[in-house]
């Protein structure tokens, strides 16, 4: 008889080839999409391959995207982003994209994420990829170099954490509010362990909320965070023109009923308020309502984690015919440059700049401390991205608090803290 | 041998790297390691010292630049209580010793340690008393004696013949 196994150890025993792993065997897995970005790819695998004399193992398994450092904002980040094309063209890598938005929602936009696969990403939040019922973990430069060049690396298989959400939430709570809830319930400590989503809150998200839960299993610490493929999935797939040829296969790699987990959490999502972390840490996490008249000077929509379509949307419920208040800064930089063309086409964008929003470029922006909006000592900021801590927006002396764009949108209004649902209720 | 330097729990990638110091070559961005809690740090610890730290020590982003930068200082080993899997892997992959030390917050700041993260053993001098730590698993020894992953992968490689995977 097979045994039973959780989603994450399905997909690292097809990697390696086994009929079975189990949570703590060292493996050698086959890498089936690598994928780095500006900062963290070929700056850094460039000296490495040269030094090993390698080439890339296989350009069609690997993805670039200039996001960090794109667009430029000196001669500095304009050499990194010139090396980064020269590197995908020299290379023959196809998948590259140059001023297209941050990698995490660029590459599922594109097709690229595919359930059961196993991606080796160079940047900490490549777990958004396994929203899509992929095991995807980030990595650091020297290993990224050498799985483009062999297309294979070790690692321990993780255990798995099963997290379950049952019941709808109130209006004006997200993925996000789940995402900081967690982070002080589960804290920031889960190395070498997975998470994995279930229960009918979650098979009732999009996929870009799934996205949100599984990008901040990295706030959580873990390896990555899964939630098994469905018909959500197949349909994101298939309108983005790269459906899922066996669907059944690609349901089979869920976790088997009676798998082993090392924990399992249930929580009552008709319960959950809105959520916000103070400053520098994820899990400093309580109810909106308890940061009442915080004043910010700041209101950051942005980031792989924040700056969806859909946290666009959130945002535009919010500030519908109303103004930011005097004194305050929103800036918005969506996720991707198909974000910014869907939110200019359906109206979102006439909303948001109409309230006094100021619109960046598709990038990473002040979330990497790299880009445009970045803080100064004192600043208050309250930010959709996913990390807040010191110095990360900029001077650190700068508080972050993070919320969702329910909450960042109306703290933006009233120009301090408040619950997001005073003023969705006011909207109607 | 090398003197302890102390830090507490959940010590950032943003802390050891920030981002804003990112695009500098190395050895300049090593100069603001820690500078957010510890201005003088870059500047006073010296080759051999020694990061203590408690739990999920490297959490946050992928940048190897933390654990790069700690070395370039001279840093011969972390001890914490525990370490993000990211940070673990890549301090691993670059021959700086992440040693896992459940008691580390008996260490002082300034104790004299010695680390032999072969044998699983560290000594406090100061205090007179040792720890035996977690042996680390054979194929990451094999990985270190080698001199980190890029020796290690060009030693294979070279075997394998002419840079082809297999
Ligand atoms: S937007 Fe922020 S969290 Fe996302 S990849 Fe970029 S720097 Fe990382």
């Amino acid at each position: 008889m097979r045994r039973r196994a959780t989603l994450v150890e399905k997909v690292i025993a097809r990697a390696t080839g086994k009929t079975s792993v189990r949570a703590g065997d060292i493996v050698t897995a086959r890498v089936d999409l690598a994928f780095a970005h500006d900062s963290s790819g070929p700056r850094r695998w460039k000296p490495m391959l040269a030094e090993l004399g390698a080439g890339v193992w296989d350009p069609a398994k690997v993805a670039i995207v200039s996001d960090h450092y794109a667009p430029a904002v000196d001669a500095e980040s304009a050499e990194i982003l010139k090396l980064t094309r020269e590197f995908a063209r020299e290379h023959g890598v196809a998948n590259f994209f140059d001023m297209a938005g941050i990698c995490h929602l660029v590459l599922p936009e594109h097709g690229l994420i595919r359930p059961g696969a196993f991606i080796a990403g160079g940047d900490s939040h490549t777990p958004m990829a396994g929203a899509f019922g992929a095991y995807a973990a980030g990595y650091g430069a020297t290993d990224m170099a050498a799985i483009i060049a062999t297309g294979e690396t070790w690692l321990s298989v993780p255990e798995t954490i099963r997290v379950e959400w049952s019941g709808a939430f109130m209006r004006g709570v997200t993925a996000k509010d789940v995402m900081l809830f967690l982070c002080r319930e589960l804290g920031l400590d889960n190395a070498f362990r997975a998470i994995e989503y279930g229960g009918d809150t979650v098979a009732s998200m999009s996929m870009a909320e799934r996205m949100v839960l599984c990008n901040m299993a990295a706030e959580l610490g873990a390896d990555t965070g899964v939630i098994a493929p469905d018909d959500v999935t197949f349909a994101y797939l298939a309108e983005r023109g790269a459906p899922v040829i066996d669907e059944a296969a690609a349901r089979a790699v869920a976790s088997d009923p009676d798998a082993k987990y090392c924990a399992v959490h249930r929580f009552d999502a008709t319960a959950l308020e809105p959520q916000i972390a103070a400053p520098h840490s994820p899990d400093n996490t309580s109810p909106a309502a308890s940061f009442d008249g915080v004043r910010i000077e700041q209101a950051y929509i942005g980031a792989c984690v924040g700056a969806k379509l859909s946290d666009l949307h959130m945002a535009a419920e919010v500030l519908h015919g109303r103004k930011i208040a005097p004194g305050v800064r929103l800036l918005i930089a969506p996720a991707s440059s198909k974000t910014t063309e869907a939110a200019a086409g359906d109206g979102t964008l006439a909303i948001l700049m109409a309230a006094g929003a100021t619109l960046l470029p598709s990038g990473c922006g002040a979330c990497a401390g790299m880009g445009a909006g970045l803080l100064a000592d004192g600043d208050v900021c309250i930010s959709s991205t996913n990390r807040n801590f010191q110095g990360r927006m900029g001077h650190a002396g700068a508080s972050v608090y993070l919320g969702s764009p329910y909450s960042v949108a109306a703290a933006a209004v009233a120009g301090s803290i408040i619950d997001p649902r005073r003023l969705l209720s006011e909207a109607g | 041998m090398g003197r302890a330097f102390l830090f507490g729990d959940n010590i950032d990638t943003d802390l050891l790297a920030p981002g804003y110091a990112m695009k500098l070559p190395p050895e300049e961005l090593a100069r603001h390691c820690l500078e957010a809690i510890d201005p003088s740090f870059a500047a006073v610890v010296r080759r051999g010292d020694v990061v203590v730290a408690g739990r999920n020590f490297g959490l946050g982003s992928s940048r190897e630049q933390a654990a790069v930068s700690l070395k370039l200082l001279g840093v011969s080993a972390v001890l914490a209580v525990s370490f993000a899997r990211i940070f673990y892997r890549n301090a691993i992959n670059l021959g700086l010793p992440a040693i896992i030390l459940p008691l580390a917050c008996e260490i002082e700041a300034g104790d004299e340690l010695s680390i032999d993260p072969e044998a699983g053993r560290v000594e406090n001098l100061t205090q007179a008393r040792g720890y035996d730590v977690a042996p680390i698993p054979s194929h990451l020894m094999a990985m270190i004696r080698d001199g980190g992953l890029m020796p290690h992968l060009k030693r294979r490689l070279s075997i394998r013949g002419a840079g082809v995977p297999e």
